[in-house]
C-alpha cells in the first residue's frame, strides 16, 4: 500500500473511509453502532464495491444509517428491513445488499421477515446488532435482554415467567438451510473489531456466490440505555452477554 | 371517459384476476411479490405459473406485510413492481402503503375486495372504499384508486395503474371486488411493450462516482421539512385532479342520477334501462378514478338533476364524497347491501320508484301547508 503524507510531513496511518460521509455520528460515547458502521464501510471502499453496493436501515438507533455511510440506502419500517432487502436484491440480483437491523427490529417485531428472509437463502448480509434493549425508544426491554436485567419496561429485572427468555435468534437463525455463514463478533476491543472486520469481508465475499444468507450478529454496546458509563459496558459485556451470546462462528459454508 | 391507446391484437376469455395478471405481465412489471387470499388468488397463481417462462420475478412472501415491503425495495431501486390481496391482506400493508406514499415510490396494488369487517366473507364487497381513497394507513396521504367495472378495465387499468403510479411516484391502487375477480368475460389485452419504462435517476441501485449517493426515506425529523414533505404531496394531490375519469351514461337529459363505482355501476347500467323504459329520465354518473374523486362534474349535474342516487356494496362511503360535491344542491339518497350481499337492477329500481314517491307526498304536504 502506498503511504499517505499529510502537508505537515506526517504520515498517514488512519482515516475515515470515502465511504463514509463528513456528517459526524449522532450516537452516544461508547455505542457500538458508529463503529460497526464504519467497519461495514472500510469494507465496501477497500473491496472497491461502493457503486455496487445498497443498505437498509430499519427503525432504531441507526434508522439515520444513510446520513453516514455514502451508499445508496433504503430506510426501512420496524422489522421490515429483510423484506425491503429482499425485493431489492431480487430486482437487483448482482448488486452487493445488506441489512442493518437492531434486537427489537430484528428479533421481536421482525421475527418472521428475519426467519423467512433467511430460509428463503436470501443472497443478503444482516447484520444484527444486539445491544440488549430498544435504544432509540429510551431503553426499554428487547427480546435479547438478560433475565434479571433492569429495563424502563422491566423494572424490577426480567423475569422469564412473565416476560419470557432472551432469544437466541442467532442460534435459530443457524438451523436454517438457507443461512451460509452465521457467526456472532463483537466490537467491545479493538481485537473484537478486526474480527468483526474479517467476517464482513467473509460476508460480503460470499454473495458474489449466491449461496445462502450471510448472518452478523454483533453483541454490542449501549451506555446509555445501560445506565454505565462506556468503560462499564465493556465488563458488562463480558460478564454478562458473553455467557448467554459466546462470540463465534455458527455456522460456516463448506466448500 | 378517457380513451386508452394501447395496441391490442388478440382478445381472450378471461378471469378478471387472470386478465389482471396477464396485463401486468404485458405492462413489463419487473416483479410481484404477494400472498394468497380469497378471491385474488388466481394472480398469485397466475403469476408462479408465468412469470418463469417469460420476464420478471414473483416471490410468494411470508405475509402480506413482508410483500408490501418487498415492494418498498423494489420500487426504491427502481422496478416496476405490484402485489395484490383482498381486504384483511390489505389492511395489513397500510403501514408499507403509508410508508411507500412519503417516501413517494411508484408501485401498483390490486385489492380485490371482499365483505367484512373481520375475516368477514369471500364474496363481493365495496367496504373497503374508505381505506382506499382516504389514506388507509397512517398521515395525510392518498393513493391513486382506479375502479374497473369490467374484466376488460381490470386489464387496462394495469396500464393506467402503473403509468400514473410512475408519474406521479405515488402508489396506484386498483379497486375492485371478487365478482369482478372471478367472473368471465372477453378481453382485449394490451401488447406487450406498450407502456414505455425508464430507470428513475433518484433509485438505489447503486452509488455511482458522478452522483451524490441516493436514499429513500419516509423519516424527516424536523418539523419544518416534514410539513414542507405534506405541503409537497398535497400539492401533488391537486395536480392529480387533471388524471380524474369517469363515464356518463344517459345522462344528457337525465333528472335523477345514479352514482356508483365498479360491479354496483354495472348493476345500476341496468337500472337505468329498467327506468327508461317506464319513461323516467334516469342517468348514471360512474367514477372510473375514485380518487382523485369526480368532484366537478358531480357538482355541475347537480345543478339539474331532482336528486342523486348513490349505490354501494357497503353501508355507504362514497355516498359521503357525492354529497360533498352536490353541495346541497339537491338531495343525495344511498342504498346499499353489505357483507357480500349484491344488490339487483330491480332492487335499485325499486328504491328509486320509493323516494320519488315520498318526495311526491313531501311536496303535496308543503303543498297543503301542513
Ligand atoms: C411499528 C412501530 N412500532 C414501534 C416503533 C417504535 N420504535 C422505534 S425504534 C424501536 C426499538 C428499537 O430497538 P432496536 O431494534 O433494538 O434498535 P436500537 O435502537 O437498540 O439500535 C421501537 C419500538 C416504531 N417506530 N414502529
Amino acid at each position: 500500500m502506498e503511504t499517505e503524507v499529510m502537508n505537515n510531513g506526517l504520515e498517514v496511518v488512519y482515516k475515515k473511509p470515502s465511504t463514509l460521509t463528513d456528517t459526524p455520528f449522532h450516537y452516544c460515547p461508547g455505542c457500538g453502532h458508529s463503529v460497526v458502521h464504519r467497519v461495514l464501510m472500510e469494507v465496501v471502499e477497500e473491496m472497491g464495491i461502493q457503486e455496487n453496493t445498497i443498505g437498509v436501515a430499519p427503525v432504531g438507533c441507526s434508522v439515520f444509517a444513510y446520513h453516514y455511510m455514502n451508499i445508496d440506502m433504503q430506510e426501512a419500517a420496524h422489522g421490515r428491513a429483510s423484506a425491503v432487502a429482499t425485493g431489492i436484491k431480487r430486482v437487483l440480483p448482482d448488486k452487493f445488499v445488506f441489512s442493518y437491523q437492531g434486537d427489537g427490529d430484528l428479533a421481536a417485531i421482525g421475527t418472521a421477515e428475519t426467519i423467512h428472509t433467511v430460509n428463503r437463502g436470501e443472497n443478503i448480509l444482516m447484520v444484527f446488532i444486539n445491544n440488549a434493549i430498544y435504544g432509540m425508544t429510551g431503553g426499554q426491554m428487547a427480546p435479547t435482554t438478560l433475565i434479571e436485567q433492569v429495563t424502563a419496561t422491566s423494572p424490577y429485572g426480567r423475569k422469564s415467567e412473565a416476560m419470557g427468555f432472551p432469544l437466541k435468534i442467532t442460534e435459530l437463525v443457524a438451523q436454517l438451510p438457507g443461512a451460509l455463514y452465521v457467526t456472532r463478533q463483537a466490537v467491545h476491543t479493538s481485537g473484537a473489531v478486526r474480527k468483526l472486520k474479517k467476517a464482513v469481508q467473509k460476508a460480503f465475499e460470499y454473495q458474489k456466490v449466491n449461496r445462502g444468507t450471510s448472518f452478523i450478529e454483533v453483541v454490542s454496546n449501549c451506555p446509555s440505555g445501560w445506565k454505565m458509563t462506556p468503560v462499564e459496558t465493556i465488563s458488562w459485556i463480558e460478564e454478562n452477554m458473553f455467557p448467554l451470546y459466546p462470540l463465534g462462528d455458527l455456522k460456516v459454508p463448506k466448500d | 371517459m378517457k380513451k386508452l391507446n394501447y395496441k391490442r391484437s388478440e382478445a381472450r376469455l378471461m378471469k378478471g384476476n387472470e386478465a389482471l395478471a396477464e396485463a401486468a405481465i404485458r405492462a413489463g412489471m419487473d416483479a410481484y411479490f404477494g400472498y394468497p387470499i380469497t378471491p385474488q388468488s388466481e394472480v398469485l397463481e397466475y403469476f408462479t405459473k408465468e412469470v418463469p417462462n417469460r420476464s420478471g420475478i414473483v416471490l410468494q412472501a411470508e405475509s402480506e406485510l413482508a410483500a408490501i415491503n418487498m415492494i418498498y425495495g423494489a420500487a426504491g431501486a427502481g422496478a416496476r413492481v405490484m402485489t395484490s390481496s383482498s381486504s384483511p391482506g390489505i389492511s395489513l400493508m397500510q403501514e408499507g402503503l403509508s410508508y411507500i406514499a412519503s417516501a413517494q415510490l411508484p408501485c401498483l396494488v390490486a385489492n380485490v375486495v371482499r365483505g367484512g369487517p373481520g375475516l368477514g366473507t369471500i364474496q363481493p364487497s365495496q367496504g373497503d372504499y374508505f381505506q382506499a381513497v382516504k389514506g388507509g394507513g397512517h398521515g395525510d396521504y392518498h393513493l391513486i384508486v382506479l375502479a374497473p367495472a369490467s374484466v376488460q378495465e381490470m386489464a387496462d387499468f394495469v396500464f393506467e395503474g402503473f403509468r400514473l403510479a410512475e408519474k406521479y411516484r405515488n402508489p396506484a391502487l386498483i379497486l375492485t371486488d371478487g365478482a369482478l375477480g372471478q367472473m368471465m368475460e372477453k378481453v382485449e389485452l394490451p401488447e406487450e411493450g406498450s407502456l414505455p419504462k425508464t430507470i428513475p435517476g433518484w433509485a438505489t441501485r447503486g452509488k455511482t462516482a458522478d452522483r451524490e449517493r441516493n436514499y429513500i426515506t419516509s423519516l424527516f425529523i424536523q418539523p419544518e421539512k416534514m410539513e414542507m414533505i405534506n405541503l409537497n404531496l398535497q400539492k401533488k394531490y391537486k395536480a392529480l385532479q387533471d388524471e380524474v375519469d369517469y363515464e356518463l351514461i344517459r345522462c344528457d337529459d337525465a333528472e335523477i342520477i345514479l352514482a356508483a363505482y365498479g360491479l354496483s355501476a354495472r348493476i345500476c347500467q341496468k337500472t337505468v334501462e329498467i327506468a327508461r323504459e317506464k319513461g323516467l329520465k334516469v342517468g348514471l354518473l360512474r367514477p372510473i378514478t375514485v380518487y382523485p374523486f369526480p368532484k366537478k362534474i358531480i357538482n355541475e349535474l347537480a345543478d339539474k338533476a331532482e336528486f342523486f342516487l348513490t349505490v354501494e356494496m357497503n353501508a355507504g362511503q362514497m355516498v359521503e364524497d357525492v354529497a360533498l360535491a352536490v353541495n346541497g344542491k339537491c338531495p343525495v339518497h344511498f342504498y346499499g347491501r353489505m357483507g357480500g350481499m349484491i344488490p339487483t337492477p330491480d332492487e335499485v329500481f325499486d328504491k328509486l320508484e320509493d323516494i320519488i314517491k315520498k318526495s311526491a307526498v313531501e311536496t303535496q304536504e308543503v303543498a297543503h301547508g301542513n
